[in-house]
């Protein structure tokens, strides 16, 4: 009884009951596609944030004000980063490559004739190096702009073209806060549209901002403030040590001892990837696993639908084994047509899924990201269902004693 | 040939012992033709079961071909099925949707034989039961008499040591059941087929040269024929028993 043979009589016997067959088959379709497309997705948009976040630059230590983590939005002077901590985090940690003390808010932004809010943010020159920014048009802010107050803006590629419409920005006026500021610079588009793009963003010097456009809210008893200081270290190496010096220098800086709440978060964009990374994979997890629940209702519909058959076929199985087919040979035949089916709805799931994945992509939701082991893992998991969930049936049948089951009304 | 000796059958219903079987012996030689006769309960199904090695004795030998078949394991009882015998049944139990020519091959698929033989040899036995131009056809296509035709053939496919027949025309107008035995006495006298009839009605039995009758497990009569009827000749009155139109049952005391 070879194996080829025992196909011929699982189609035969799939083919004798098309619509039956094909209703089975769909429901392993739609589980094994559910798996595909949510795998890919989230595969897809794992892999657009991590490469959102490296774009940054991993060498990046990012400090900033943690009190927003704070239940109840209760915040603490204590914990308000001010100009003076960069000063002595500049002069005090070792193997920084460059620092940039930056203050944000939300202002709006206005030509002669469109009004829109921005992140207006002030920065030092060394923002362009710590954060990877690049200039698409014009110059980038110096530090004799900041020294001299002057009132000059570089803007994101978006805030170009939501402004100026397609016009050249250099050397027009935009009005942040209703001060004016002369456009000198655009900068380079980050090709990304995440919720760290620049692209949105309005620099101005930090100093410019102190004086014109920020007022009393970036002061802390009379002291200016930052919302966070951008620290870019000599090597991907250094980078701890470098995040447990600023937070030395911050707790002298604020008379906190070692078991004090600093209230301030310094964390590198490495630690930022890792848990960004660990949230998604989570997700693709959680909705790969709701996926994998479909599979496993489709892969009851087999096994109920191959108990009806076993129960319809009664004789046939009687008859199989009067005329000398031993009890491996009917459980094979029963086994081999669910797992036939389970991989028929295998590949059509798989082919479908790929094409949801291939939708979502084409639509520019997500870059979907169809993978081998995806692809190898739900096949694999179709056929190990078919097998599972036909191996009950099987059994019953094969055991069925041949004198009652050709006796079976 | 087929032999058995002293074999009995016990099965438990809850507490009670049922004896279906209580020390048969018999011996039915190659070529003979015979009718194995009893009212239900007298045991004749169980000893079909075990004479066609669905089923093994609870005591007693059994022998097909010298082969010992009493106590085999399920799987070596099913490889005697598969070379040894041959059954056709009353419901004919052919598969639906299946044309008469691989219906017949069906045996052949579990005894080992290439699949060219197969086709060769199935062609072989629907010629013998005269269906060679119906080989296409499926079960649904052919009258009564044509499907037990083809399940004779799936009988004899596999050339078996004794064709066991489970009330073969009890399915039957009596026109066509004629035909059926004429041809299981064709079959008997120009192929020297064994052939065991199992029935329980005495006019059926009366076409075979040798009559063995079971009453409670126990073989009751065992008796020559010498006179077999021939098939065709119409049923005589007095086994026209029963109101409910099928064939008569001679009921015996």
């Amino acid at each position: 009884m070879s194996i080829l043979n025992n196909i011929r009589i699982a189609l035969r016997a799939l083919k004798a009951n098309k619509l039956r067959s094909s209703l089975t088959v769909l429901g392993i379709v739609i589980g094994v596609a559910a798996v595909v497309a949510l795998l890919s997705i989230g595969k897809g948009a794992t892999q657009g944030i991590t490469s959102q976040v490296e774009g940054m630059g991993t060498n990046l230590v990012t400090v900033s004000s943690s009190r927003m983590f704070r239940p109840g939005g209760v915040t603490s002077s204590s914990a308000t980063l001010l100009y003076s901590d960069y000063e002595a985090i500049a002069a005090k940690v070792d193997n920084i490559a460059g620092i940039a003390p930056y203050y944000q808010t939300q202002e709006s932004v206005a030509t002669s004739n469109r009004t829109s809010t921005y992140s207006v943010i002030g920065i030092t020159p060394s923002y362009e190096s710590v954060t990877l920014q690049s200039i698409d048009l014009g110059r980038f802010l110096t530090s004799s702009d900041g020294l001299t107050k002057k009132r000059v803006a570089v803007i994101g590629a978006t805030v170009s073209s939501d402004l100026f419409q397609g016009l050249n920005p250099i050397g027009r006026t935009i009005k942040i806060n209703n001060v004016d500021f002369e456009v000198v610079g655009v900068l380079a588009s980050k090709g990304t549209s995440g919720f760290m793009s620049g692209d949105s963003n309005v620099l101005i010097p930090l100093e410019t901002g102190y004086a014109k456009v920020f007022g009393m809210r970036a002061r802390s008893n009379s002291k200016y403030t930052l919302s966070g200081i951008s620290i870019s270290a000599a090597t991907a190496e250094s980078t701890d040590t470098v995040i447990s010096q600023v937070e030395t220098v911050l707790r002298s800086q604020h008379g906190l001892g070692l078991n004090d709440d600093l209230g301030f978060s310094v964390s590198s964009q490495a630690q930022m990837l890792s848990s960004l990374s660990s949230i998604t994979s989570t997700l693709t997890a959680l909705l790969g696993a709701i996926a994998g629940i479909s599979l496993l209702v489709g892969g009851i519909g087999i096994m109920n639908i191959t108990l009806v058959s076993v129960t319809e076929r009664t004789r046939e199985i009687g008859l199989r084994k009067a005329v000398g087919a031993p009890r491996k040979a009917i459980l094979f035949q029963f086994l081999v047509e669910t797992v036939t089916l389970s991989l028929i709805g295998g590949v059509l799931g798989i082919a479908l899924g790929s094409a949801i994945a291939g939708i979502v992509t084409f639509l520019g939701l997500i870059t979907a990201s169809i993978t081998l082991d995806v692809l190898v893992l739900s096949f694999t998991f179709s056929a190990l269902i078919g097998l599972f969930f036909g191996i009950y049936p099987a059994w019953q049948a094969s055991k069925l004693n041949p004198i009652e089951a050709l006796r079976y009304e | 040939m087929i032999e058995a000796k002293a074999i009995t059958k016990i099965y438990k219903l809850g507490d009670d012992e049922v004896h279906a079987l209580d020390g048969v012996s018999l011996k039915i030689n190659d070529g003979e033709m015979v009718a194995i006769m009893g009212p239900s309960g007298s045991g004749k199904s169980t000893l079909m079961a075990i004479l066609g090695c669905l089923d093994t004795p609870t005591s007693g030998e059994y022998l097909v071909d010298d082969q010992p078949a009493a106590g085999l394991k399920e799987s070596q009882l099913a490889s005697l099925r598969a070379h040894k015998i041959g059954f056709v049944f009353q419901q004919f139990n052919l598969l639906p949707r299946t044309s008469a020519l691989e219906n017949v091959m069906l045996p052949l698929t579990y005894d080992g034989t290439k699949i060219k033989d197969r086709i060769t040899r199935a062609e072989e036995a629907l010629e013998t039961v005269g269906l060679k131009d119906r080989m296409k056809h499926h079960p649904n296509q052919l009258s009564g008499g044509q499907q037990q035709r083809v399940a004779i053939a799936r009988a004899l496919v596999n050339d078996p040591a004794i064709l066991l027949a489970d009330e073969p025309t009890g399915n039957l107008d009596s026109k066509t059941g004629a035909e059926i035995m004429a041809l299981f006495q064709t079959l008997h006298c120009s192929k020297k087929q064994t052939v065991v009839y199992v029935t329980h009605d005495s006019f059926i039995a009366r076409h075979t040269n040798r009559i063995i009758t079971l009453m409670d497990g126990k073989v009751l009569r065992d008796e020559i024929n010498k006179n077999p009827i021939k098939a065709g000749t119409p049923r005589p009155d007095e086994l026209i028993t029963n109101s409910n139109g099928n064939h008569g049952a001679e009921v015996l005391q």
